[in-house]
């Protein structure tokens, strides 16, 4: 039986990146903080994954002022949107598979 | 990757969707404790307004209406004043449990949503107790009311939806049968609540 391993997205192997994804999903914009304070992950950690899936361009970074703070949010692009989808589908093919053996 | 794992891995999907876009905290006990506080207010009201006129006579035109009018709005402020305290704290506690934070995008989107309706009704009924239609009074508030949950339902547990569905319905019979406002509202703020509250309780809060 053949394992459609490889319509798993290597750049959601990462259980924190595919949560900041999730996110993304459903909400049009998230800002650092509020992402930091969700996945209750640190400050270093939550940047290098957002900078993964921005090379991979999935996500694009607006960086903005609120008066002199800044505020970084972020935002899934349709290429982000589709790899994510495309994952989930692969999750649900590999759960049937390993229903029916 | 074995069974479990993809299985965990849907799961922090599902749940990290509802966190980041719900509000999820919501407490059923402040719904059930509003609806006390309607019912409790609602009761002084109906001694204001039945017995109240049968002790004064005069009261329809002059001074003692007025009177009656402004204790009218003091306890809808009071009822409306308490039960919000009373939610916020109840909501508060269930956040930290929760891990949640009450203030946070969520839970700003939710009032957002449910304040433009319920500000923009809150206007039109005074006006209209300014101009003396108070008959227009309690199928407003029903209305506007059940409006402003159903579109805060978005942004929280799909159950508001069908409250706020339930008072426009309440609103909208309550516009048709002029004379029973006090009746109505009491249905719709003390009665419904109470349900919906204690629906809520026992399907998320235990």
């Amino acid at each position: 039986m053949k394992v459609p391993f490889e319509k798993l997205d290597k750049a959601f192997e990462n259980r924190l990146r595919l949560q900041i994804m999730s996110v993304l999903m459903v909400n049009d914009r998230y800002d650092f903080n509020s992402l930091k304070e969700l996945l209750d992950t640190t400050d270093g950690n939550l940047a290098s994954h957002l900078k993964g899936l921005e090379k991979e361009e999935y996500i694009v970074v607006h960086k903005a002022f609120l008066g002199r703070k800044p505020n970084t949010t972020y935002e899934a692009t349709e290429r982000g949107k589709a790899a994510f989808k495309q994952h989930l589908d692969a999750l649900e093919k590999l759960i049937k598979q390993q229903k029916l053996t | 990757m074995k069974e479990k794992e993809i299985e965990d891995e849907l799961v922090s999907i599902r749940s990290m969707m509802e966190r980041s876009s719900k509000f999820i905290s919501l407490s059923g006990l402040s719904g059930i404790l509003a609806g006390v506080y309607a019912l409790v207010g609602a009761g002084f009201a109906y001694d204001i307004i039945y017995n109240g006129i049968g002790d004064h006579q005069h009261s329809r035109n002059g001074h003692l209406f007025y009177i009656e009018e402004t204790t009218l709005l003091s306890i809808a402020l009071l009822v409306l004043l308490a039960s919000l305290v009373t939610g916020y704290i109840l909501t508060r506690n269930k956040a930290k449990r929760r891990n949640q934070p009450i203030w946070g995008n969520s839970s700003r989107a939710l009032i957002f949503n449910m304040s433009v309706p319920l500000v923009a009704g809150g206007l039109l009924i005074l006006t209209h107790i300014y101009r003396g239609h108070y008959g227009i009074v309690s199928p407003s508030c029903l209305i506007f009311y059940g409006l402003a949950l159903v579109s805060a339902s978005n942004f929280t547990f799909k159950d508001v939806r069908y409250l706020g569905m339930c008072e426009i319905v309440l609103g909208l019979i309550a516009a048709c049968l002029p004379g029973y406002g006090l009746l109505f509202w009491a249905i719709g703020f003390g009665v419904l609540h109470i349900i919906y509250g204690s629906m809520m309780y026992f399907k998320y809060d235990r």
